[in-house]
């Protein structure tokens, strides 16, 4: 089954669900879902016995600006197909629910996502940071995050050496050549 | 010892105004010492930088070859490093009882010595109960590794103190066990009782003696190696598991008394090995001793310089097994004493009392220790098959030269 | 009767742990030598590499991939070249192809010799580790002669590689090949079929092929688990399709499919597997090419892919968001060191304290690749 045909049973297996199917500038054409059903639809990619994608090969999250994007790449070691599912989420608010329940393996990538993107995974069994410190402020994949000045008491940014280290008196001569 | 005493004391009159008991101290105190400087740490350093170099050379790489010639001086530099590093504790820690476990470790060990024979008449003490007392004596190692585990205050070491006990308390039963063939056949428990009831030739010693008393050795080696917390058993100071175990926290002089006991450790479970079923000191020469006359004594020396190079065969033996094998989990640990070892161990007392008591009947069965004698040689021989082997296959040089 | 209590103790292992590879920290609750639960913490080596691309080119992020895996930088430099390759449609020359076949595949092998080293290690056989490392040794050499690096190579480029083969290198790489293939065999005879050995990782911590596959296990961990799937088979890439190799995979041969052993013993063959691709591309290899000509600053169209290939440690998934401009909108790199660690949580409860140390280690878990 192409990658096509399953986005394609997909859209046949939920009528009434907005998906949007896109092809261009992709290698692999994805289907973009509403965020609230997330959990059924990869269910169903999962049980179904014509698609079983039992894998997540991968999650990705992206800013793209007011929304963020969540990436699913899944992955069948049945049928030895993929398929691509997109989530987007407004910035302000940016719940997805949780696909944990679907394949255990996802928990560490949702923790990855909501950890330097800030993607809040509803349902989540152990959402904390997973790579900073749990004190940290901001998501750092986020296009607008600005780091923090200090942390504990260090700073975060160092001054250019050449204007703190004391340097010799450059000759008179080369200055003026300046 | 005590003759040694007295014939100091008659020899010098003015020794005897003094009461006996201070005069027997002081020359304990003196040969105690001479014990700890001449033998035992020049023994433990020295093991120290054999045990490096040949771990070097079997793991294709050189080992310490910088402070003096071969690197030989290499155990006086570190010793000297560790001498004059901070004795550091942590704040955290029982400091009585962290201070004193290494002693205690240390002295148990030591004490052992007081009945390690070194020759026919050259043993300090020799104890009518020999044995027995390095059974009771050695225990106190095991107080001194807990203490050093509780004490430490690192869960790290509470782990490898309490494995180390568990250890050393369940191997002591086979061991124990695996002794009391030697002492049926014996009748004694003193040391150079048991090395005088064994001939000079291999086929008089205990290890072959009969078949209990043959799988006896093997449960006494590989039991000593688990009380000396030697690899494959070497489970309480495993360090990609718990660190370095009991010793972790322990830093400069008192982490170099852990080592010295357990390097010295090595000869000791050698030198039991070798006084229990490897013929002591006994040497053929032995046998015609009143021929030798007045140069008995060089029969004497002979005996000692069997023993010790015995028991450094052992004690090298000891080093390769730890460089060659992988470590046992704990209860595998466990399985393999409370399986195999102590069930055994009860077949082989009972086996060689009905061996006795058939060998009076039958003297026949004192053929037996021939054969025995045969497959013992066939042990050796068939590593050095698969050594060959191994080599053959590999198509590795061979470099015998110990020195680079 | 008193009854017996029993408390559970919370051990912290790491970050300076000798069976942690590099940074780790596991959080254990214990009863006496009895693990109930771990809790992996990461992060200590984050470096924020994926933030990192959004800010240089395309070129620039070439050295960046190598510090993802620093034991199999090839892999990861491959990795990267190709999903830019993939998204902005550059040929790569065919010997270049070659080229990056036959040096990812050495540094396949020496990756999975510290790994084997490593584990025997922890098992507590300290000898075979020098062995192992004395092998790495040469591949480390041979890699040097070829690109000048011993660690960190960036040697492959989008559209080719670095630099061309020196002189002598076929010969020395074909001398290395036929010292290599036997001493594997050593190594077997040496520790892998070693009595202790075998009943230390036999049927401890299996991993079912079903477990494996919902947690997002890869390569070699997967197939040990009785998963046939290699990406270099199963959806080849370079020139993979013209060598002739199998894929190892767990048998359960001396306990059950999927245990530490069969972790362990699919490296060893993979090992054996690679250096026979090694000897095809070497005879195979075309004259010609090792670079094409591409622009100074790579400007690939606007678009997304996501490609995965086979690392020393299974899939390395690359997801590239590209914008059009100079620099990658978003890269995420995906890693098998990742998903290993975050089954070690599920799979770790009720074993020993002495199992956990084979677990990580039978995982071949790096550090760097988990926080990147």
């Amino acid at each position: 089954m192409n990658e096509k045909n399953i986005l394609e049973k997909v859209m046949a297996e939920f009528p009434g669900v907005a998906f949007e199917l896109i092809e261009e500038n992709t290698d692999h054409p994805y289907l973009v879902i509403p965020a609230e059903r997330t959990a059924g639809i990869c269910r169903f990619l999962r049980d179904d016995p014509d698609l079983r994608l039992d894998a997540l090969s991968n999650l990705s999250s992206v800013d793209e600006g007011e929304i963020l994007t969540v990436v699913y790449h899944l992955f069948s070691y049945e049928h030895r197909h993929y398929s691509v599912l997109k989530v987007r989420v407004p910035r302000g608010a940016p719940d997805v629910p949780t696909v944990q329940t679907v394949w255990p393996g996802a928990g560490w990538f949702e923790r990855e996502a909501y950890d330097l993107m800030g993607i809040n995974f509803m349902g989540h069994n152990d959402l904390r940071r997973i790579m900073l410190p749990d004190d940290w402020v901001g998501h750092p994949l986020r296009k607008d995050w600005v780091e923090q000045e200090e942390y504990h008491g260090m700073g975060t940014s160092r001054n250019e050496p050449m204007d703190v280290l004391p340097l010799a008196d450059a000759p008179e001569k080369e200055k003026q050549s300046d | 010892m005590e003759r040694l005493a007295d014939y100091i004391v008659y020899n010098l009159p003015f020794l005897q105004q003094i009461p006996r008991v201070i005069v027997d101290l002081i020359i304990m105190l003196f040969f105690a010492t001479c014990m700890l400087l001449f033998w035992v740490a020049l023994f433990a350093g020295i093991t120290s930088w054999v045990e490096r170099r040949v771990a070097g050379r079997i793991q294709s790489r050189i080992g310490p070859n910088r402070v003096g010639p071969q690197g030989f001086l290499q155990w006086i530099a570190d010793g000297l490093k560790c001498f004059l590093k901070e004795d550091f504790v942590p704040a955290a820690a029982d400091k009585k009882l962290f201070l004193l476990a290494p002693y205690i470790v240390f002295a148990g060990m030591f004490a052992v010595f007081v009945v390690v024979p070194f020759g026919d008449g050259l043993i300090i003490s020799n104890l009518n109960i020999g044995i027995f007392y390095v059974l009771a004596i050695s225990s106190l190692v095991v107080v001194g590794i807990l203490m050093s585990g509780w004490s430490s205050n690192n869960k790290w070491s509470l782990l490898g103190g309490m494995r180390s006990a568990a250890q050393i308390v369940s191997y002591e039963i086979p061991v124990s066990l695996a002794i009391l063939p030697v002492i049926l056949l014996t009748g004694s428990l003193g040391m150079q009782d048991i090395i005088r009831a064994q001939g000079p030739y291999p086929w008089q010693w205990f290890a072959f003696h009969n078949p209990f008393t043959f799988i006896a050795f093997f449960i006494f080696f590989i039991g000593a190696l688990a009380e000396g917390n030697r690899t494959p058993f070497d489970i309480p100071e495993a360090e990609s598991e718990l660190v370095a175990g009991y010793n972790t926290e322990y830093s400069g002089m008192r982490f170099v008394f852990f080592f010295f006991a357990e390097w010295a450790n090595l000869y000791i479970i050698a030198a039991l090995t070798v006084t229990l079923f490897l013929g002591g000191w006994n040497t053929p020469a032995h046998l015609y001793t009143n021929l030798f006359g007045l140069l008995h004594r060089s029969v004497d020396v002979a005996g000692t310089f069997v023993f010790i190079l015995k028991s450094l065969f052992l004690v090298f033996v000891i080093i390769w097994i730890r460089w060659t094998l992988p470590r046992l989990r704990v209860d595998q640990m466990m399985d393999v004493c409370w399986k195999y070892f102590v069930p055994f161990s009860f077949a082989n007392i009972v086996g060689t009392i009905i061996w006795m008591v058939l060998a009076d009947a039958a003297p026949v069965l004192g053929y037996v220790r021939y054969i025995l004698f045969v497959v013992g040689l066939m042990v050796p021989l068939a590593i050095a098959m698969k050594i060959t082997r191994n080599f053959r296959l590999a198509k590795s040089e061979i470099h015998l030269n110990p020195f680079i | 009767m008193t009854e017996f209590i029993t408390e559970e103790m919370t051990l912290n292992m790491g970050p300076q742990h000798p069976s942690t590879h590099g940074v780790l920290r596991f959080q254990l609750t214990s009863d006496g030598e009895v693990i109930h639960s771990v809790k992996p913490d990461v992060g200590y080596l984050h470096r924020s590499i994926e933030k990192i691309a959004e800010k240089v080119t395309y070129h620039g992020f070439m050295p960046y991939t190598d510090r993802v895996d620093y034991v199999a930088a090839m892999n990861s430099n491959f990795a990267w070249a190709l999903t830019v390759e993939k998204l902005g449609g550059y040929q790569v020359p065919e010997r270049a192809e070659y080229l990056r076949v036959i040096a990812a595949e050495l540094n396949r092998i020496s990756s999975h010799l510290i790994m084997l080293g490593v584990m025997a290690m922890d098992i507590g056989a300290v000898t075979p580790f020098p062995y192992f490392l004395r092998e790495r040794e040469t591949i480390n050499d041979l890699l040097e002669e070829l690109c000048g690096a011993r660690l960190t190579y960036n040697y492959i480029r989008i559209g080719g590689v670095s630099s061309d083969l020196p002189d002598g290198f076929r010969d020395r790489a074909l001398r290395f090949l036929d010292h290599f293939e036997p001493i594997i065999d050593e190594f077997n005879r040496l520790i892998t079929y070693n009595e202790i050995f075998v009943n230390r990782l036999a049927n401890i911590v299996i991993i079912p092929r079903e477990q494996a596959i919902a947690w997002a296990l890869v390569g070699p961990n997967l197939r040990a688990s009785g998963v046939k799937w290699d990406l270099r088979k199963d959806e080849p890439y370079s020139i993979y399709p013209q060598v002739e190799f199998d894929i190892p995979v767990g048998k359960g041969e001396v306990g059950t499919v999927g245990d530490c052993f069969d972790r362990f013993i699919v490296r060893v063959d993979e090992m054996r597997e690679s250096s026979k691709i090694i000897r095809q591309c070497l005879d195979k290899m075309p004259e010609g090419e090792i670079q094409s000509k591409l622009p100074r600053q790579l400007k690939p169209p606007k678009g997304e892919v996501y490609v995965r290939s086979e690392s020393a440690r299974g899939e390395m998934g690359y997801y590239l968001v590209s914008n059009g401009g100079l620099n990658p909108e978003r890269v995420k790199i995906r890693t098998g060191s990742f998903s290993a660690m975050a089954i070690m949580e599920e799979v770790s409860k009720g074993i020993m304290i002495a199992d956990m140390v084979a677990l990580i280690s039978s995982l071949d878990v790096i550090a760097p690749e988990i926080d990147r």
